[in-house]
């Protein structure tokens, strides 16, 4: 007979376990938002990002074993960006007439950023070889990762700070809005998807279309103008007082 | 559903080998999002992916925990900084949202729009 263990063995060490565990902790973590009456607080991937730390330690599993079979789910992150051509397309006439409120929310979106971010940090004494590797992290983590290693920060970090961001303003982005009274879901989304990327835009997507819509545009962009300007901004960001 | 998600890979392929073949800035899918969406524009037909498309878009969250879960093994990597960066990026975070939505609001007020 073979016991308990023995499964165990098996299966930890093949991918299927840690998808199905990844789809269960998700399912868990959305479930647990809708109970709450979707509260912001209650955040679906933090919730199972919390319970999947906790199986991974107490099972003293590998973060690389456990992707094994997590990368199934992490590789339709590619094709998902794609569709989010769909919502633009479906959006048309509204992001047409929206044109120059989006660019220049981009500008200073993307701007206060950058600046104040590197402004906090400096304040609350971040080493200053780390302030580098904060500068991008309000851009998707594909671009982040390439724009801090053009600073020369580290991208394992801005990965890290990436995630962070993106679910900071998936949880504080709706109560803002609501504290403030805005009713405009293409504003909505769009400082969403600039200020905290994917994470933000998926987010977005649980509270409107069009939200999520433009939310998937103020990603895009700020990927773009993020790459294109912090080179040149970094530097005077950083430098010493 | 095999058809659209066919669509949705093509489009990413083309992105990833547009992006690194040119050197752009942009990371393949965001390209590929580009393309189709102008694809989009000249082929109606294409509009026939929106199923599969909102299916995904739906369930984005999800697709962003495997990279959560790897980020729980780096927070050490913030050591004393840890603290510090948490407050900066809490603080820029609202910031940035909050001059966002203000300066979107304010310049489509003016445009009447």
């Amino acid at each position: 007979m073979t016991d308990v263990a023995e499964i165990w063995i098996y299966l930890s060490q093949g991918p299927l376990i840690w998808l199905t565990l990844t789809l269960v902790a998700y399912g868990i973590g959305d479930w647990a938002f809708r109970a709450s009456g979707r509260r912001p607080l209650v955040n679906p991937v933090l919730l199972a990002v919390a319970i999947l730390a906790v199986v991974l330690t107490a099972t003293g599993t590998a973060y690389e074993t456990y992707f094994e079979g997590a990368q199934f789910v992490h590789f339709m992150l590619g094709p998902a960006t794609v569709a989010l051509a769909v919502p633009l397309h479906a959006n048309l006439a509204l992001i047409r007439r929206s044109l120059l409120p989006m660019l220049a929310a981009l500008a200073v979106g993307a701007g206060t950023a950058m600046v104040s971010a590197v402004a906090i940090a400096r304040m609350a004494g971040v080493a200053p070889e780390t302030l580098l590797s904060l500068v991008p992290k309000s851009v998707t983590a594909p671009v982040a990762i390439g724009i801090t290693e053009a600073l020369g920060g580290q991208p394992a970090l801005t990965a890290v700070l990436v995630i962070v961001t993106g679910v900071t303003g998936a949880i504080i982005g709706t109560p803002i809005f609501n504290a403030l009274g805005i009713t405009d879901y293409r504003a909505r989304g769009f400082a969403m998807g600039v200020a905290s990327h994917g994470i933000g835009t998926a987010r977005a997507f649980q509270v409107n279309e069009t939200a999520g819509a433009f939310a998937g545009i103020g990603m895009g962009l700020n990927a773009l103008l993020t790459a294109l300007i912090a080179p040149l901004l970094a530097p005077l960001l950083v430098a010493p007082y | 559903m095999i058809a659209h998600l066919t669509v949705l890979l093509t489009f990413q392929l083309l992105g990833e080998a547009i992006s690194r073949g040119a050197g752009l800035p942009l990371p393949g899918p965001v390209l590929g999002m580009a393309l189709l969406f102008v694809s989009m524009l000249i082929v109606p037909r294409l509009s026939a992916i929106a199923t599969t498309a909102q299916g995904l878009l739906a369930h984005l969250s999800l697709l962003f925990v495997p990279a959560g879960v790897g980020v729980v093994g780096q927070l050490d990597r913030l050591g004393a900084d840890g603290p510090g960066l948490a407050l900066a990026i809490a603080g820029s975070t609202a910031i940035a949202i909050v001059a966002g939505v203000y300066t979107f609001l304010a310049v489509a007020k003016v445009l009447g729009r």
